[in-house]
């Protein structure tokens, strides 16, 4: 099962509307994905929090439709 | 409310060992590269661990899910405290973060020599 890079964007955009993503599809394949997501919302929030808060943008896809997605999360510099 | 028979399964795995994967496989052989990238970082730190090969396992696979609020597995406890997935540990390994950490929690650890 695969997903458009384009449609994960659009996720985590709709539930963190300040995140910076940047992703990429590391294998070409649409199922194995790096995503790098920035935002202000992250600041005093643990790194497990920030990254349950990415899945949570992902409505239960990450590990369903979504087999991989490596990520990275932080606040802009 | 009383916890589910699965949860308090689990409950019980992360309160009898100081530290437990999580994964797919076993530690000897993981069936998925990122559940075998945790063990490589364990062994690598010489950091002694129980293996729950969630495979083996399909209510504890679904279980620890929603036990960690986390949809993936690898997961990595310590002293019962969820610590990560493959990214985070990883990430965490590469600064020396995760080395600080097992010594906060009083984890013996026997980093190879390289």
């Amino acid at each position: 099962m695969a997903m458009d890079a384009a449609e994960i964007v659009r996720l985590i955009q709709e539930s963190i509307p300040d995140a910076e993503v940047s992703i990429e599809d590391m294998r070409g394949d649409g199922d194995h994905y790096s995503a790098t997501v920035l935002s202000e919302s992250f600041k005093g929030v643990s790194r497990v929090q920030q990254h349950q808060l990415v899945y949570k943008a992902l409505k239960g896809r990450m590990g369903e439709q979504l087999h991989a997605l490596a990520l990275k999360t932080g606040t802009p510099s | 409310m009383t916890d589910s028979p699965v949860t308090q399964r689990i409950r019980q795995t992360i309160d009898n060992s100081d530290v437990v994967l999580f994964m797919k496989g076993t530690p000897v052989f993981p069936q998925c590269g990122f559940s075998a990238t945790l063990v490589q970082v364990l062994s690598l730190m010489g950091v002694k661990f129980k293996g729950v090969d969630v495979l083996e396992d399909p209510e504890v696979r679904d279980g620890i899910k929603t036990f960690s609020d986390w949809p993936t597995v690898p997961q990595l406890y310590v002293k019962g405290e969820f610590v990560g997935g493959c990214d985070i540990v990883r990430e965490m390994y590469e600064n020396g973060e995760l080395a600080e950490f097992m010594t906060t929690n009083g984890i013996d650890q026997q980093p190879q020599q390289g």
